[in-house]
């Protein structure tokens, strides 16, 4: 990318791409769009991304506010490094966007918000088995050595998504984006055709609209963990009993996962006007169960999806109405606060 | 004391950072390479339905998912009992040979690659991809822009998804492939094999033909005497997807074989509080610092560890680079960081030809892909070489099958200690009193570490880009004396 920067003209329009906590997954996902990356290297100078190309946080300090076009900003917010390059880069963005589940909805690091930083500490340098640590030792702040001090960033109690850190424009979803929907909404913010600030970037369908898979009436009696059975290859996973999120996820990534016979987990959130992932997706189901009777409805459930945290806040547990729970062994939520970091 | 840091542009969102402390009279007094970051899957997973694990742990690392789902899916085989049907077992090998190939071909390109075709004394502006597609020409970067294509593709087409498959399950997989799929993967298969071929020709020409970086390879400053890590099967071959954990110690004699279920009589980690990540050690040998040789337990797991700890390759053609390699650096154990490069492309060699092997397995094909389990669930150990070392899952669970406790030992976590030696090692060679410090120690520093292609516990994100550094020298007092910069 450096290459490009001599005959970059001075006009073009500045784009960020940062990562907090997150996978990497995200940044592989932007340099899918293959050949169409020199289009975006073309399109816009680009002033940070950490993954591709020469960047200097300290000179993104000195810009002058809002002096950034378009910041595509990935990851969670987990530690105090990452509210920094959040705070800054909101700071000095005209249009911040939420780029992928982790920002969007907390995705999978946000599931850490079923225990709080001692317990995660407990388990990773003393509980688990391999770990040898009759010191107790554990990771600190800053740690005096023979030479001096070295040191780290402040592990939070809470995992936050983005916009509980700073205000977010706009959202594109998905465990990471599809490339496809990147392209799209890059293409979108070029030709200045974005929907209202504040919105999802995305499809207002759910992933049962582009399933392949054949639909009939659902009346389930029972749910099926996907070791419990072979499904037929053609027919709604759902109708078969598995926890297929299909029916409460935006759509956009092409119904993939039920496409290779595994049920949708909801990582592209909520379809279109809703905000709380997991509510939406107890409704949906409860309405396919075959009884009117609330008892059966809540033992069929509960029999047959153990971990309905897992099963339906899995991608959005930091960013849905319960934000956080504290772990107390019975996996009962004692407190729903958000906890101020 | 004075203290150089190295920080990559990641510092302040926590993706590694390197501290360099020089005694009063300017020699490296020390190096810490910090990993400043954690996310707690080993808590949070806890409570969850075991079978959901493929598809959270695959989320520890967006670079090799498929690592991660593949030792997950093995470690729910182990805890449900159950044995997938050989279609199911060919298929994830199958997936795994062509993931294996196309993350080795973007570290060699993009990452590692650029150091040797560009020279390690290049211009910063031109040691990376860029600069590798300008040297080499645009038929080449087509060459390498297809390999990764046609991975991505492929891993799409199988396990559902390019990033995050969604595909394992307890005694087999989600779904076959047909016909139609089977004779597109092969041909892939064997346009990857001649990419392969041609990728060995380049590094050949332009690495080896060169007596000044053979003689790089075998600077001092880049050795590390530690133990070797790496999964082989029954002939002692190296394999990515199943077999028998071998340790080989730096006489090159085998310290231990063993079971991956057992790897707790030979694993142990230890916690410093300047980092999240931990440090495994072997067991037997114990800790004993941050030092090499035979009587420490430091020890490697990467692509040169994994040749170390095997007798040969599998496949006929990584066999005859594999001979070619040891026979030009003398012999076994080699101990020279950087040759890592060359056995990243004897793997990248294997992983194709091993692809085709079993793109043309008659059962390939086959529709018996799953076994359901019938036993209860209790725990159970996965193991895979996942690129950058070998990679544990270890699940308890309930009778139900959810989870009350999981123990992870990622691929780059085994290397941490060696890791941080090596870039010692390396300061130590070129921080000298009296002697400037010139650009050129960012990028060999930058070098020691890059050999391991580092993905901090999955979390230092130093994939495929150049990583840009800055060296502060400050006097005892903590003011600025010297700023020298690269990339940024």
């Amino acid at each position: 990318m450096s290459a490009k920067k001599e005959t970059k003209p001075a006009e073009k329009a500045k784009l960020a791409l940062y990562w907090a906590a997150s996978c990497g997954g995200c940044e592989i996902a932007v340099l899918g769009i293959d050949d169409k990356i020199l289009q975006v290297a073309d399109a816009f100078d680009i002033v940070l991304w950490p993954v591709a190309i020469d960047a200097k946080v300290r000179s993104i300090e000195k810009m002058d506010d809002q002096s950034i076009d378009l910041c595509l900003f990935n990851g969670a917010i987990r530690t105090s490094e990452q509210e920094y390059m959040a705070r800054l880069l909101r700071q000095k963005s005209k249009v911040l966007v939420a780029f992928g589940s982790c920002a969007h909805e907390g995705c999978i690091p946000g599931l850490g918000n079923v225990a709080n930083r001692e317990q995660i500490f407990q388990v990773a340098y003393h509980d688990t088995p391999s770990t040898v640590n009759p010191d107790g030792i554990i990771p600190q702040e800053e740690t005096e050595m023979p030479e001096g001090s070295l040191y780290l960033p402040l592990f939070y109690d809470t995992v936050k998504t983005l916009d509980q850190t700073v205000p977010v424009d706009y959202y594109l979803p998905g465990c990471p984006p599809e490339p496809e929907r990147i392209w799209d909404a890059l293409v979108a913010i070029l030709e200045n055709k974005l929907p209202a600030p504040g919105s999802v970037i995305g499809a207002e369908t759910t992933v049962c609209d582009t399933c392949p898979r054949t639909r009939n009436e659902k009346k389930i009696t029972e749910f099926k963990r996907t070791w419990e059975i072979i499904p037929d290859p053609d027919v709604c996973l759902l109708e078969q009993g598995l926890v297929c999120c299909g029916i409460a996820t935006r759509a956009g990534c092409g119904a993939l996962c039920p496409t290779v016979g595994s049920p949708c987990i909801g990582c592209y959130g909520p379809n279109a006007g809703v905000t709380d992932f997991g509510a939406r997706m107890m409704s949906a189901l409860a309405s396919v169960i075959d009884s009117q009777d609330p008892a059966e409805i809540d033992r069929i459930i509960s029999e047959g999806i153990p971990d309905p945290i897992g099963s339906f806040y899995r991608f959005s547990l930091a960013h849905g109405e319960l934000r956080r729970l504290v772990a107390n062994g019975n996996g009962k939520v004692q407190d729903p606060a958000l906890e101020t970091a | 004391m004075n203290r150089i840091s190295i920080d990559p542009i990641t510092r302040l969102e926590g993706h590694g950072k390197i501290d360099i402390f020089l005694d009063g009279k300017g020699e490296v007094a020390n190096a810490y390479l910090q990993v400043p970051e954690l996310r707690g899957f080993e808590r949070f997973c806890v409570g969850r339905p075991a079978e959901y694990m493929p598809n959270i742990t695959n989320r520890i690392c967006g670079v090799c998912p498929e690592a991660h789902h593949m030792a997950s899916t093995k470690a729910l085989d182990a805890l449900f009992h159950v044995d997938p049907p050989p279609t199911a077992k060919k298929l994830r090998e199958l997936f795994y040979s062509i993931f294996f190939a196309t993350d080795h071909t973007t570290h060699f390109y993009a990452l590692g690659g650029p150091d040797f075709v560009m020279g390690p004394d290049a211009p910063v502006a031109e040691r990376n991809i860029l600069g590798v597609i300008a040297k080499v020409g645009m038929d080449i970067a087509g060459k390498v822009l297809k390999m990764r294509h046609d991975g991505h593709h492929l891993i799409k087409m199988i396990g559902g998804r390019p990033v995050h498959p969604n595909w394992g399950l307890p005694g087999g997989v989600s779904r076959g492939i047909t016909e139609e799929q089977r004779a597109e993967i092969e041909a892939l298969g064997r346009d990857a094999i001649e990419f392969a071929k041609f990728s060995l020709q380049l590094f050949n020409d332009i690495v080896l033909g060169n007596p000044a970086y053979v003689d790089l390879i075998k600077n001092d400053a880049f050795v590390s005497h530690t133990y070797n890590m790496g999964t082989v099967d029954e002939n002692n071959h190296v394999n990515f997807y199943d077999g028998m954990i071998r340790i080989v110690g730096p006489d090159g004699k085998e310290q231990a074989k063993y079971h991956a279920k057992d790897y707790l009589d030979h694993i142990e980690e230890r916690v410093e509080p300047w980092s999240y990540l931990k440090f495994p050690y072997l067991k037997e040998v114990g800790w004993n610092g941050f030092v090499d040789g035979i009587d420490s337990g430091v020890y490697k797991a990467t692509p040169l560890s994994r040749l170390n700890a095997a007798d040969g390759m599998a496949t006929p053609l990584a066999q005859a680079e594999y001979e070619r390699m040891y026979e030009t650096l003398g012999g076994k154990p080699v101990d020279h960081t950087l040759a890592t490069h060359w056995a990243r492309l004897i793997e990248l060699l294997y992983a194709t030809e091993h692809w085709v092997e079993l793109a043309t397995d008659p059962e390939i094909t086959g529709t018996d892909y799953r076994t359901l389990p019938t036993e209860t669930p209790d725990e159970g150990v996965g193991c895979v070489e996942a690129p950058r070392g070998t990679l544990t899952h270890h699940y308890w669970t309930d009778e139900r099958g959810i989870l009350t406790k999981v123990n992870l030992i990622v691929g780059t976590t085994n290397n941490n200690a060696a890791i941080n030696m090596s870039v010692k090692k390396a300061a130590q060679g070129l921080i000298k009193p009296g002697v400037e410090i010139k650009e050129g120690l960012l990028n060999t520093i930058e070098m020691a570490y890059r050999a391991y292609d580092p993905c901090m516990a999955c979390a230092t994100h130093t994939l495929p880009g150049q990583m840009p550094l800055e060296v502060t020298i400050r006097d005892e007092d903590g003011e600025v004396i010297e700023t020298l910069s690269k990339n940024i």
